[in-house]
């Protein structure tokens, strides 16, 4: 235990930093998602027939698409398309991507509880389209997805870790890169699992208390 | 932008992306074997009178879920060994992804258990049914049936999660594709195949369990 210690205190920077570029990349990638995941969920359930086609094609190949394959693809492709991202940001996008698909099946969910009495209410008392999307119907649709969108974050941030395998310095690699100087294979594979779980138990707890909060007000 | 498509290349080695696609879904198979096990067991654990079981079960459930997928494979593939317990590395990931799908499937199976009506499993007991028997011939299969479109998506995730065996060069469909496209640098050609064929292999199976759902009515 003391030889981990002092072997964890050596590489305590290069283990933060991957810690805070895994909590960057998976911040990058709600953030992009969401805005994705609100206009694809809008689309799914509003838009005429030939619009709703792409965006439910989207999302069905991002669903039915591993995560890893994504990554690699978005890692592989731009360069030969002659665009050049970094590997962080090519993996950001891929997880973006991912989640924004979704997200936006999630809201469309969401979306489609709420009863159709309430559109045309809405109608009657002379309220246009974007009014309506506005104040009546996504207060209460983000509110049914607040719970759900908290677990999207944790798939992210266990998604992050297969950023290891495209170079992204983010906890994992930076854990294996330790691993490699010091041979404590166990020690810093487990290490790097306790941050992990930290971060999204904590999350978890947050969607949880929200859940039963949400669920008492109904 | 002037990138042109030459699917050629890919084609030239597209019997290795069709044997990565059926190590895939080896993988995926045994480790949702394993897994239903594990998650029966931990699921009636979640919903029985001992503190202790629930403790374990929850414990089981919180700490698999929370972890990285990748990270328990590396674990478990490069860390084990120096407990002494030597595992190839199909036996390691299918080790691996089985506690992975456990975890998932406590949560399945416990909604299953919480869905079978009290009335039959009363009905059972009536009829001089020990509490064991009850459990396996009354409340198992209602559970099962009604389990099957959640045990059915876990089985989709898994397949899609077995992607993840390429980390110890496991040779199933990513694996092969990361190598075309080295090997070849076409690229777009090579994930868009490789894409294509996890979307048909995921449709195919969602199509074969909606069939299967028809085949035995929920109760």
């Amino acid at each position: 235990m003391d030889a981990f210690l002092a072997q964890l205190w050596i590489a305590r920077w290069p283990i933060f930093d991957g810690f805070l570029m895994t909590l960057g990349i998976s911040a990058g990638a709600i953030v992009f998602g969401t805005i994705l995941g609100c206009i694809v969920g809008i689309q799914l359930v509003f838009a005429p027939l030939w619009l709703r086609l792409p965006f439910r094609a989207y999302v069905d190949i991002m669903r039915g698409t591993p995560l890893l394959v994504l990554i690699l693809a978005a890692f592989y492709i731009p360069a030969v398309l002659g665009l050049s991202l970094s590997a962080a940001h090519a993996g950001t996008l891929a997880l973006g991507l991912f989640a924004g698909a979704h997200i936006g099946e999630l809201l469309r969910g969401s979306l489609q509880a709420i009863p159709p009495g309430q559109i045309e209410a809405g109608r009657s008392i002379g309220l246009t389209f974007p009014q309506i999307l506005a104040n009546v119907l996504l207060p209460q649709a983000l509110r049914i997805s607040l719970p759900p969108w908290i677990n999207t974050g944790v798939e992210l941030i266990k998604g992050s870790s297969l950023l290891s395998m495209i170079g992204v310095g983010e906890l994992l690699l930076k854990t294996q890169e330790v691993i490699g100087r010091n041979f404590m294979t166990i020690q810093f594979y487990v290490f790097a699992g306790v941050l992990y779980l930290v971060v999204n138990i904590a999350l978890d707890l947050l969607g949880k208390s929200m859940e039963r909060r949400l669920g008492a007000r109904q | 932008m002037n990138y042109t498509l030459h699917f050629g290349a890919v084609w030239a080695s597209f019997d290795h992306l069709l044997g990565g696609l059926a190590i895939g879904l080896a993988l995926a198979v045994a480790a949702v074997a394993v897994g239903t096990v594990l998650g029966l067991l931990s699921a009636f654990a979640s919903v029985s009178k001992s503190r202790l079981l629930r403790g374990i079960s929850g414990t089981y459930v919180l700490l698999i879920r929370n972890i990285p997928l990748l990270v328990l494979v590396l674990l478990v593939y490069f860390a084990l060994p120096a407990t002494g317990i030597r595992l190839d590395k199909y036996e390691s990931f299918i080790g691996s992804l089985a506690l992975y799908a456990g975890a998932y499937l406590t949560e399945v199976f416990r909604a299953g258990l919480l869905s079978v009506p009290k009335g039959i499993v009363e009905a059972g007991r009536a009829i001089g049914l020990t509490r064991m028997q009850t459990n396996l011939s009354v409340v198992m299969p209602v559970m099962l049936r009604n389990s099957l479109p959640s045990l059915g998506n876990t089985f989709i995730g898994m397949f899609k999660d077995s992607s993840i065996a390429a980390a110890i060069a496991i040779p199933e469909l990513t694996f092969e594709a990361r190598k075309i496209n080295v090997d070849t640098f076409r690229v777009v050609e090579t994930w868009t195949v490789a894409s294509g064929l996890y979307i048909a292999a995921c449709f195919t199976i969602a199509a074969l369990l909606r069939r299967l759902e028809r085949r035995f009515p929920k109760f």
